[in-house]
């Protein structure tokens, strides 16, 4: 059976057609999930695609936390299901406290859209337990509000619990440490600032995404 | 009764403030001088309805503490006066 992956969709989201072409391209079939929605129904993973939920207006992902469907997801991260928040997506995971920190203003204030050199620094979630150790990605990003931030006791629990996802090689929005992804405590639940579904087809010039949405789909249970 | 709350949101001490450190870096190119530091925020206007003083500022409090700011980088002021 191929993994059912549910696409989180809030007024606003714009990356949904481009994650479901991605995530289908390796034999998932997509469904999407309006914001909302009270339940997910039957699903193997969710992911939160980027776009400008609810405008971003406040903060990213501030509106969006109290939407209906965001109930359901917190149910079905907490039962251990695949979780992916991509760029605004993370930014909801962070608000919605599901994943620790936040996500502030790049530091040069410019909105920032261009491939980056990332390294695969945890390959314990369910975004990266296909790439190496150390593994070298080109990714694209494309946000205004990309740099993470935690307080240092939230930064030492993340290096301690190996829930550092993915480091900048070269940190193009000031976030701490490099951080350009991180994961929860179980690795299930995890947000990335860049579009692994921008990397994804050698016609976009990169497929480099690909290991992590094959990741992705691989940590669904039934397929393995 | 009827009560007007100012809500000020502000970036916790610590935390980076690249618009407040933009803004002090322009400074001495107008001709100020003399500003040690610039750290931005914003604020909001609440007109809300309550019996008492406490309950009004009780309420605003809430909305700033679990909307307006984040807490994880922010924190969030409330005055409050009757409209």
């Amino acid at each position: 059976m191929a993994p059912v992956v549910g696409v989180v969709v809030f007024p606003g989201t714009n990356c949904e057609y481009d994650i479901t072409v991605a995530l289908e391209s390796l034999g998932a079939t997509c469904r999407y999930v309006w914001h909302h929605d009270e339940g997910l129904g039957e699903l193997d993973a969710v992911v939160l695609p980027g776009g400008f939920a609810h405008g971003d207006y406040l903060r990213p992902g501030a509106i969006a936390r109290f939407s209906v469907v965001m109930e359901a997801i917190r149910e079905f991260a907490n039962s251990g299901g695949p979780v992916v928040g991509i760029c605004n997506g993370f930014q909801v995971l962070c608000e919605a406290g599901l994943l620790p920190g936040a996500l502030q203003k790049n530091a040069g204030l410019t909105f920032l859209c261009r491939p980056v050199g990332l390294e695969v620094a945890s390959t314990r979630s369910v975004l990266t337990r296909d790439a190496a150790q150390g593994q070298r990605l080109t990714i694209p990003i494309n946000h205004f509000s990309g740099s993470y931030v935690c307080d240092a006791g939230t930064l030492r629990e993340l290096y301690a619990r190996d829930r550092v996802v993915l480091r900048y090689t070269d940190n193009p929005n000031g976030s701490v440490d490099d951080i350009a992804g991180i994961a929860n405590d179980a690795g299930n639940v995890v947000g990335l600032m860049p579009h692994p579904e921008r990397a994804s087809s050698s016609l976009l010039g990169s497929t480099d995404g690909l290991v992590l949405l094959r990741s992705l789909l691989d940590s669904v249970p039934a397929a393995a | 009764m009827r009560f007007e709350a100012r809500v000020e949101v502000t970036l916790r001490d610590g935390i980076a403030d690249p618009e407040g450190a933009t803004i002090e870096r322009a400074l001495p190119a107008l001709g100020f001088s003399g500003i040690h530091e610039v750290r931005s925020g914003r604020s909001f206007r609440l007109t809300l309805d309550s019996d008492t003083e406490d309950e009004a500022r009780e309420l605003a409090q809430s909305v700033a503490d679990r909307l307006l700011a984040n807490p994880v980088i922010e924190r969030a002021t409330v005055e409050l006066s009757a409209a």
